[in-house]
């Protein structure tokens, strides 16, 4: 017996699932971001990464970006959704593959050991911006930016040079050029 | 300075500029500061239930038969958790509610206090929004707000939570702000591009059908009245959803009756078979629909609606129109009288096979029965209810259960707001409480809740208000001893496990009625039903009619889960020829 996944089973036909970036200007109030997530889950949709901070002091905004995966029909009703909800302003939503659109998820790298594997470990974050925060001489704390599965990738690829932790952020976004969202 | 206001007179005030005539609610520690408001503001009326979710269902039948919102005053903790399931039932059935409940002092907020509990948390998923109000300065604009999101856009459910020390502290009153948009959410505006492309596929059509539902009534009494108009210019035959009913006149010709599961023959094949739909303020709701795969294959398929979210959200459709029902009908009744100032004449020809068609489907009758000189039917109880009462303006509720289908389909309705069912939610308990709202708007009205005798135990307590505010609500039971819907279920697709579906020991319904002082009746037999529900009505108080029906009768036509709409069950005969099995068996 398959799975139902409503009363009537939406359909049987297998769709595509895409990545997209939704990126929400909300009112920085209480209980925004459980209304957002709380939506995410109530209506059975995926959150791949959150990141939020106020954008606008002064007029009490916060942006949100959410990285989730669905099908085009789930795409567009979270974005249509999470536009009903009172302190949402404005929605906007980015395939992936988006080619006007710049993606950046950031991660602090926490490597323990000798100088000489330290070292190399730095230079393979090469590519990804790496800033060193703190420097010991038994330890670094670099940071890299990069997209998510750079650094998946970088994660596993640093474990041989003594990475013991990892703390990394949700994506964000901005389009190229000259032009703004909004 | 301007003049300084406690929380509790604020409320009032918001109340008042709101234009509330009437809050149901319950008193407790965290709202005695508005309860003791009370005695000073006596254009307001407050209606004590006897529960909290009465409170609820009561102010969500006083708003769906006015068109005005319901406002419901409730506790902390319990008071709040209580009317949860009203405001979920308010928010799938696009009634507007403004909840306002009671808080611990801000001070106690996250410290387990007595009666605390997290009550915007709980209520966030079944409100539009909810507010917790910290500050006394903010509470004059959160209230006024409330009202505008419950009742702008698609209409629902709002909750404000105000703490004790805020209803005590004080601070300037500001009236309500002149209407602006609410973040473009109420500032929808369809194109005339839309309007013309619609004219174009009703021109096309060889097989129309409007499909309308709850949206029409929530749209005004305009929306209704455009509506019969569009259905007269276009001469297309029209089928409603449960909550649409009462848009389109029940007893009209081109009314093809309600559709889905429990739809007419007819109504459910034109669906299938049609190549236009025209869904105006409906939601393809999945009792609608039925399979999904097999919806409708063959029609170009527009959706009139005012919340952008319901477009493709079930059902992809070819042309969206978002907007108003109302402003939305009112243009494309003017572009194609424009156009074609006779349409409905010259398109006769057009169009007259698909009727003929359905006139083929008309004849089966589906929604007849075996009638019995020995036992009251339940379909011949509200068929005779409806005939004794229909020259009355009768305001029907229902409980949730066959006896709610039943009602729907012999019951017909010509008027908007005349009809308040628990659709979306699905809500046993809902008519009892909901008929005391209706009464309370409607004072000298006729007042039935066809009811279950499963479902109106739920809030029988309610029977209390009823009887304190002397609302002459009649309480309608088609009393088989069963859950008869569960039954029908467990006989369709468990064998006839009849498991925990039948209730012993029910009281003694007439006793019952005295016992609360109201009117006990009872109806044993055909022959002796008209005379007492003539007695009924003619009773000018609350009235609890229990009729004693068929145990064992079933609700059909029927589209079993799983099924398309071609694949209905039109009565027992059918069932055993066409049993579910595998995947329409975990459907629900």
């Amino acid at each position: 017996m398959s799975k139902a996944r409503s009363a009537y089973s939406i359909s049987n036909k297998k769709e595509k699932f895409d990545t997209h970036i939704i990126v929400v200007w909300v009112d920085n109030e209480a209980g925004v971001l459980a209304r957002i997530a709380g939506l995410f889950s109530g209506r059975g949709y995926n959150i791949e990464s959150l990141a939020v901070a106020e954008v606008d002091k002064k007029l009490n905004i916060s942006r949100i970006t959410i990285v989730t995966t669905g099908t085009p029909q789930v795409i567009n009703q979270i974005r249509l959704q999470l536009k009903k909800l009172v302190p949402v302003h404005n929605v906007a939503d980015f395939k992936r593959e988006d080619k006007m659109v710049i993606f950046k998820e950031m991660a602090l790298l926490k490597i323990v050991g000798k100088n000489g594997k330290r070292d190399r470990a730095l230079k393979a974050c090469k590519k990804f911006n790496p800033v060193i925060l703190d420097k010991t001489n038994k330890s670094y704390v670099i940071q890299i930016t990069a997209l998510r599965r750079e650094i998946d990738k970088m994660i596993i690829n640093l474990k041989k040079f003594g990475l013991v932790s990892v703390s990394r952020t949700g994506a964000v976004a901005m389009t190229r050029g000259s032009e703004i969202f909004k | 300075m301007s003049k300084l206001y406690s929380g509790a007179e604020i409320v009032f005030k918001c109340l008042e500029d709101q234009g509330v005539d009437f809050i149901f609610g319950y008193p407790g520690g965290a709202v005695l500061p508005i309860y003791d408001e009370l005695k000073n503001h006596k254009n307001i009326k407050h209606i004590l239930a006897r529960h909290e979710q009465g409170a609820g269902h009561a102010a969500e039948g006083y708003a769906r038969s006015s068109g005005k919102p319901g406002v419901v005053l409730v506790t902390s903790g319990p008071g709040a958790t209580n009317v949860v399931t009203a405001l979920t039932d308010a928010y799938m059935d696009s009634v507007p509610l403004v909840c306002i409940s009671g808080q611990v002092p801000t001070h106690l907020i996250g410290t387990d206090a007595f009666q605390e509990c997290d009550t915007t948390g709980i209520t966030r998923p079944c409100t539009k929004h909810n507010w917790l109000v910290k500050d006394v300065k903010d509470l004059a604009k959160t209230i006024h707000k409330a009202f505008e999101v419950a009742t702008t856009g698609r209409p629902g459910p709002v909750l404000v939570d105000i703490p004790k020390d805020i209803q005590f502290n004080k601070y300037s009153y500001s009236k309500p702000k002149k209407q602006k948009k609410l973040n473009g959410k109420t500032n929808i505006s369809f194109s005339q591009k839309e309007i013309e492309d619609l004219i174009k596929l009703i021109y096309k059509s060889k097989k129309p059908i409007i499909y309308s539902g709850g949206g029409v009534i929530n749209s005004g009494i305009e929306a209704s009245q455009l509506l019969r108009e569009l259905v007269e210019a276009t001469g297309f035959p029209i089928t409603s959803t449960l909550q649409g009913l009462g848009a389109y006149p029940g007893e009209d010709n081109q009314f093809l009756g309600m559709l889905g599961m429990h739809g007419t023959y007819e109504a459910n094949n034109a669906m299938y078979e049609c190549d236009l739909m025209i869904n105006v303020g409906a939601r393809f709701d999945d009792r609608i629909t039925g399979k999904i795969d097999e919806f409708s294959p063959k029609s170009k398929k527009v959706h009139i609606d005012i919340d952008p979210s319901s477009i493709n959200k079930n059902v992809k459709v070819d042309l969206a129109i978002v907007g108003d029902v109302a402003s939305v009908l009112k243009n494309t009744i003017k572009t194609l009288k424009k156009n074609n100032s006779n349409f409905s004449k010259s398109n006769k020809a057009n169009i007259s096979k698909w009727w003929e068609k359905i006139q083929k489907w008309r004849s089966v009758n589906s929604l007849g029965y075996v009638n019995s000189s020995e036992s009251i039917k339940p379909q011949y109880a509200v068929q005779r209810l409806y005939e004794l009462t229909k020259n009355k303006d009768t305001f029907i509720t229902t409980e949730v259960g066959q006896h709610q289908m039943w009602a729907a389909q012999h019951y017909k309705f010509d008027k908007p707001n005349r009809w308040m069912t628990s659709g979306g939610l699905g809500t046993m308990g809902y008519g009892l409480p909901a008929a005391v709202g209706v009464q309370i708007a409607n004072p000298n009205k006729l007042v039935i809740d066809i009811a279950g005798e499963a479902s109106v135990l739920m809030t029988m307590q309610e029977m209390s208000t009823a009887v304190q505010y002397s609302l002459p609500i009649k309480i309608f039971i088609l009393n088989n001893e069963y859950m008869g819907m569960v039954r029908q279920w467990q006989e369709l697709l468990h064998d006839k496990n009849y498991s925990e579906s039948y209730t012993a020991a029910l009281p003694d319904f007439v006793k019952l009625a005295e016992a609360y002082g109201c009117v006990g009746l009872r109806a044993k037999t055909p022959e002796e039903l008209d005379d007492k529900i003539i007695e009924m009505i003619n009773t000018d108080r609350p009235v609890i009619f229990d009729c004693l029906v068929d145990k064992v009768e079933n609700c059909y036509p029927m589209i079993p889960s799983g099924k398309p709409h071609n694949q209905m069950l039109l009565g027992p005969k059918d069932q055993e020829e066409n049993k579910i099995t595998g995947k329409g068996k975990i459907l629900v």
